[in-house]
């Protein structure tokens, strides 16, 4: 029994790892044991925010063995993302998936926790879902779960498809220590934001709401079918809702002309770039529909 | 490709291959443990912590039942090597390289008594443990879930080779297995001591029991 479809198998799984791996370093950043983090770009590193106790003095240990030292770049408790600075670069980058992850697909979790060498452990992915609110202030618009053991430690390390690419980051810091995983394509663009900016910026209206239903004249009005909305209940003064125009009684039904449903979707249509900029709310205001032009103020 | 009936197929041919060497270690006392055919005439390699103070019985796939002999234990590597009169049994051979972190593993043995479970896993971590003397052992540590009655049973990758004894009373909340190479040199060792035996018609006392 050379080769089979178990033994090939056997042998992409060990592939990936080992492809996976060698991007996935050790992060020193608090006092009790290390955790783990992915080379995300020549000298970045991404790993999770709830792991990073120290902004200085943090040592990243590579595949190979090496240690260098990072400092933090950037890093936003909401989403539970760090972006560490390394001293030098490295060669080994983490190859972000072109495929999101798809219910039942099998991956395999790593983590480098300890300098001796990759672990990994192996499931399947069981739940995609979001948006959640994180419990940390921010809000997660996608997250995946899967059956693996999360070893200690494991925490800013990749969830890996059969083919080495990175299907998320995990971290048990999102949902009360459960183990979650932050989509790649989410946690990238989060990564590229952190390292430019250092920060997330988190959009804020002044304004207090509740869903509603939206009635079949004021649908039709909207030219789209829309069941809910948001009726502004309460608006704060001197906030930018008020400053904006936007009064209570009116129902908000998209910013920046992506309709928004529910609360959650709010919270996420006013994530990073529309914070400080004018940019439309529409409402329906005594069932027509209007354009109110606020500017978004930070959180 | 009929992806389903294949893969189905080599399990089912992996499981046909390992299972005759499963045997079940019973002490005289208390519960039982697993254990690994060696060799085709009768040695049994087993846990240390399975052996009680009295040589166990061995049970085979065919239920039969052998007293045995108790070639050598090591507490220190939690192996011991057993001997029954037996003739024609099927041997596990080790794997030849020490295996890779994510490669498919399955575990063979009676977790809480359940005849002839097959467990399936990766290689989570390959670390060294160590032991009451200070010693450093290799062991493979995967993400198989194993239960008291495990121990001493075969941890074998996907060609069937035997990459590590089933051991989890060394670990914590993982499942452990000492490494294939330790119990080679362990069986190798006695292997060599018994020869020495035979010759010098004397025993090694710390080895040999």
């Amino acid at each position: 029994m050379s080769n089979n479809v178990l033994v090939e198998l056997s042998d992409a799984l060990a592939d990936a790892a080992e492809k996976a791996g060698n991007a996935t370093v050790l992060v020193n950043a608090r006092r009790r044991m290390p955790a783990s983090g992915m080379i995300y770009a020549s000298d970045l590193i991404l790993t999770a925010d709830h792991i990073v106790e120290r902004e200085e003095g943090i040592k990243v240990i590579l595949a190979d063995g090496a240690e260098v030292s990072a400092r933090v770049a950037g890093r936003d408790s909401g989403s539970d993302l760090a972006v560490l600075k390394l001293e030098r670069s490295v060669e080994t980058v983490a190859e972000a998936t072109k495929s999101p992850a798809r219910l039942g697909q099998i991956a395999l979790v790593l983590g480098r926790p300890s300098p001796n060498g990759i672990e990994a452990s192996l499931g399947t992915v069981s739940a995609i879902g979001g948006p959640i609110q994180t419990g940390r202030g921010g809000m997660l618009a996608r997250y995946i779960r899967t059956d693996s053991i999360s070893y200690p430690g494991f925490s800013g390390g990749p969830l890996v498809a059969a083919d080495g690419t990175v299907l998320g980051v995990n971290t048990s810091g999102l949902a009360n220590g459960a183990a979650v995983t932050i989509p790649a394509d989410i946690a990238w663009r989060i990564a590229d934001t952190l390292a430019k900016h250092g920060r997330i910026q988190r959009g804020y209206l002044g304004i207090r709401s509740q869903t509603v239903e939206i009635p079949a004249a004021s649908q039709k009005a909207l030219k789209r079918e829309q069941g809910t909305g948001l009726l502004i209940v309460g608006v704060e003064n001197d906030s930018p809702a008020s400053k904006g125009g936007l009064i209570v009684g009116d129902i908000l039904v998209a910013v920046a002309g992506v309709p928004v449903l529910h609360h959650d979707e709010l919270f996420t249509r006013l994530d990073g770039d529309v914070v400080g900029k004018s940019t439309p709310i529409d409402v329906l205001r005594g069932g027509q529909p209007q354009t109110i032009n606020v500017v978004v103020g930070e959180r | 490709m009929n992806f389903n009936g294949t893969f189905t197929q080599v399990i089912d041919e992996l499981v046909q291959r390992v299972m005759p060497s499963l045997v079940i270690v019973r002490g005289h006392r208390f519960g039982a443990g697993a254990g690994i055919v060696w060799d085709v005439n009768g040695l049994i390699l087993t846990n240390n912590h399975v052996v009680g103070r009295r040589t166990p019985i061995v049970i085979l796939q065919n239920d039969r039942e052998y007293e045995s002999r108790l070639l050598a234990r090591d507490p220190d590597v939690d192996l011991a090597l057993l001997s029954i009169d037996a003739t024609d049994l099927t041997p596990l051979q080790p794997a030849s390289v020490s295996p890779r972190v994510g490669e498919m593993v399955f575990a063979f043995g009676h977790p809480w008594g359940q005849r002839n479970t097959v467990t399936r896993g990766i290689v989570s971590a390959l670390v060294s443990a160590q032991n009451r003397r200070g010693d450093t052992l290799p062991v493979v540590r995967s993400d198989t879930p194993l239960a008291p009655g495990n121990s001493g049973g075969p941890l074998v990758n996907a060609k069937g080779e035997v990459v590590g004894i089933n051991a989890m009373i060394i670990g914590g909340d993982q499942s452990v297995s000492i490494a294939a190479s330790v119990a080679r040199d362990f069986v190798n060792k006695v292997l060599a001591n018994q020869k020495v035996d035979e010759h010098q018609r004397q025993r090694t006392p710390e080895d040999v029991i």
